[in-house]
């Protein structure tokens, strides 16, 4: 196997585990605060009940993170296994 | 063409005049207003001006360029992207709808929230980059590609077509609903006005005059959707953030919802409530008798007052009542059922604002649970499949582009939906804690203004002359217009909410009518009907077939469909069974193979619409059949999981895909410059 073939299935594989985790967390603040939203609705996280303010606002930043996150990382790996242009 | 660091700073000069320019215009308003300038002057002045501004920017950017036409050149920057995503995003139904269905579902509505938001990482992890760097013009090029010939493009065509089309005509019904409620013109020369405004930005210049508009539209939504919540926010508690502030009001509201329950003139309407639905079930049972003897009432009732010589009002309000009762037993069943479920409604409290999964007993407790996460899932997936979301990304210069792009997105549709459950909290607390319990006559003058069009109710039932929450009803499209008058604002403000509406429901119509244009003049004609066409050809067919559909989507609207907002909810069902799953593995899993793909993709929307059609009182279905008691909105969620398995196993049991598609699978996975010599080549 070439050399740019071994490092592109590096690349790919290095994309996979982290779309897979990054999906992890996707999931589970998209349905979990959902499920359990009663039992959580007892505890008051600045001002507002956790299970309101998951779903209102606290899912949402997490998924700005994600897709942030995302764009750092994929960069960086673009860089790592030199796949990198600047625009 | 990668000048973009010049065109970055060129365009944000260009929308920061133009801001200016738009607030300046909202300032001189706002003095003629004090002036004396009357409301419907300023409606259609904004109206107008608006039009008028998306129109020359639509003219600006005409082309007859393929590229620019169908992809605005791809040197759309990502935040500018992002904005245009955001625009072409928010409908009619989220800038409007939203606050109201908040009001009303409390918890429940946050499923909206959390699903219209949560599609974008699903958008950035597993489409957008990998489309970006397959770089063709449609999703169905995409379909057409990967799974090898005509079949999946044409499966690929007929879903996108059937989900865009119920949308965009939602989309041009939201535009004369604007105008005729807000604005004051007729519905129907609404909805060609708004056809007029939707046709000047996508005619001449497709795409690239399209994202320039939405980049213009965003901009006007947003502020029209944060002004009015900032400063009742700054009234009620004193702090101008809406956002961070309405946890606090959420409480207080708690507090004033259990005290309002607990009120017994409060309780004593919902008896009398619950007295009429009683009084409704009686008559129904009755039928026909009770008509015919309500009837003779009536009769006897208008006789007695004329022999009494009672005032002419009163005389015509009888013969009025008696002109309106119903004319045929089924007509009588019909009407009598609705006011016997609308008694039923107000006899029992809201649920509490912030209640999770309200319910009598545990079992509908956990029935509104499953269709709270359903429902939510749907709306995510659906978001990741909507095509004219996914061709936005055809349109950034680079890969990584496409990935910021996204980001930006996100961020700018963020700013909307993380402020609309603040709205319905800052409404309900200012009319649970103002506007009950005051006197029926001095109410504001809005109620009688909007009582005039329908969207506000007052019915003082036990006769007190003190309003009720039971006696009050707000239609759900008033909560947003509420505001600004709650917190005593002057009617320019809510002239700029109505232009802000118009915005978000334009920019969504001039986006998904190029996906549907697109898809049939560049898929249907130029891929399978005439691959020779010329350059000049394609774009006379795509400008035809554009005309067409724009008129066909407003002579739909303009007949007021009752199914239409089932219809949008169902959207993203058929879109995320029909292209999510097919999309995902095309990228992720290189054995998918053509028919795999197209069986997967004809059974998930096949489960969908049969759940649909099974279930949804529309089509004779009942939701006795219902699996899992969810509801048809989210039939999606059987959809997707049928489209994986099915693609999996037909996959599995034909022969792997070529050699050539197994390398165009490598190649959109890598983000490498060899991206741009092949657009090139396939533009030609």
């Amino acid at each position: 196997m070439s050399d740019t073939a071994a490092r592109q299935q590096a690349y790919w594989r290095a994309t996979l585990r982290l779309t897979g985790v990054l999906l992890l967390v996707w999931a589970s603040v998209s349905f979990l605060p959902g499920w359990f939203a009663d039992e959580m609705n007892s505890v008051i996280f600045l001002g507002w009940p956790l299970g309101f303010y998951m779903a209102a606002q606290g899912a949402l930043i997490v998924f700005l993170l994600i897709v942030w996150l995302y764009d750092r990382w994929m960069t960086r790996l673009e860089r790592r296994y030199g796949m990198y242009n600047e625009d | 063409m990668s000048t973009t660091p010049a065109l970055f700073r060129r365009l944000g000069r260009y929308y920061i005049l133009y801001v200016a320019g738009f607030v300046s215009l909202v300032g001189l308003l706002a003095v003629a207003e004090q002036l004396g300038l009357s409301p419907r002057w300023i409606g259609q002045i904004f109206l107008f001006a608006t039009i008028a501004i998306y129109a020359s920017i639509g003219v600006m950017s005409r082309t007859s360029d393929v590229s620019e036409y169908y992809v605005a050149g791809r040197r759309v920057p990502a935040l500018f992207n992002g904005m245009a995503t955001a625009a072409d995003w928010m409908s009619a139904a989220s800038f409007i709808g939203l606050a109201g269905t908040l009001y009303y579902s409390g918890f429940e509505g946050l499923a909206f929230v959390t699903g219209w938001t949560g599609g974008y990482v699903l958008v950035a992890l597993l489409l957008a980059p990998f489309l970006r760097k397959f770089g063709q013009f449609t999703i169905p090029d995409f379909l057409g590609a990967r799974y090898e010939g005509h079949f999946a493009r044409v499966v690929g065509v007929f879903a996108g077509v059937l989900a865009s089309f119920v949308y965009v005509v939602a989309q041009i019904y939201g535009v004369g609903l604007i105008t005729s409620r807000f604005i004051g013109i007729e519905f129907e020369i609404g909805v060609f006005v708004g056809l007029a405004g939707i046709l000047v930005c996508s005619f001449l210049g497709g795409m690239r005059a399209v994202t320039w508009t939405q980049v213009a539209q965003y901009l006007i939504l947003i502020i029209a959707y944060l002004v009015p919540v900032t400063i009742l926010s700054y009234k009620v508690t004193g702090v101008p953030v809406p956002q961070v502030m309405y946890g606090k009001v959420l409480q207080d509201l708690g507090v004033k919802e259990l005290e309002l329950f607990s009120e017994p003139r409060e309780n004593e309407v919902r008896a009398q409530y619950r007295y009429r639905a009683e009084e409704y079930a009686r008559k129904i049972a009755d039928l026909p008798d009770s008509l015919a003897a309500e009837r003779i009432g009536q009769v006897q009732r208008v006789t007695e007052l004329r022999t009494q010589g009672a005032p002419a009002r009163d005389i015509s309000a009888a013969e009025r009542t008696l002109r309106d009762l119903p004319r045929t037993p089924d007509e009588a069943r019909l009407k009598w059922e609705r006011g016997r479920q609308d008694s039923l409604t107000r006899a029992v409290h809201p649920a509490p604002h912030a209640e999770a999964h309200p319910g009598a007993d545990q079992a509908s407790r956990d029935s509104v649970r499953n269709n709270f996460i359903a429902l939510t899932f749907v709306l995510m997936v659906g978001t990741a499949a909507l095509p004219h979301i996914l061709v936005r990304y055809y349109t950034t210069p680079s890969v990584s582009a496409a990935r910021r792009s996204v980001f930006w997105s996100l961020f700018f549709i963020f700013l909307l939906y993380v402020t609309a459950p603040a709205y319905a909290v800052f409404a309900k607390w200012e009319v649970y804690s103002n506007l009950v319990g005051s006197n029926i006559g001095t109410l504001p003058h809005w109620v009688a203004s909007w009582g005039r069009v329908g969207l506000v109710k007052v019915e003082d039932i036990n006769g007190d002359g003190i309003l009720q929450l039971a006696e009050l009803t707000l239609n759900s499209d008033v909560i947003l217009l509420l505001v600004p008058e709650i917190a005593g604002l002057p009617y320019v403000v809510s002239g700029l909410v109505a232009a802000g509406g118009l915005a978000a429901a334009l920019s969504t119509a001039d986006g998904l009518l190029l996906t549907i244009s697109h898809s049939l003049s560049h898929d249907l004609y130029y891929k399978m009907v005439n691959p020779q066409a010329s350059t000049q050809r394609r774009l006379v067919i795509t400008k035809s077939q554009l005309l067409v559909v724009a008129v066909v989507a407003a002579w739909v609207a303009s007949l007021r469909p009752d199914s239409i907002l089932l219809m949008v909810g169902l959207a993203f069902s058929i879109a995320a069974s029909a292209f999510f799953p097919a999309l995902v593995l095309g990228i992720f899993w290189r054995r998918a193979n053509k028919w795999g793909a197209v069986a997967g993709m004809i059974a998930g929307l096949g489960i969908t619409l049969y759940y649909i059609v099974r279930t949804h009182p529309f089509f004779g279905g009942n939701m006795g059949d219902a699996w899992l008691d969810i509801h048809p909105i989210s039939s999606g969620v059987f959809g997707v999981p049928v489209g994986f398995v099915v693609i999996a196993i037909v996959s599995l049991l034909t022969p792997p895909p070529s050699a050539e598609v197994q390398a165009l699978v490598d190649y959109v996975r890598l983000p490498d410059r060899a991206g741009r010599m092949r657009e090139a080549e396939n533009s030609l």
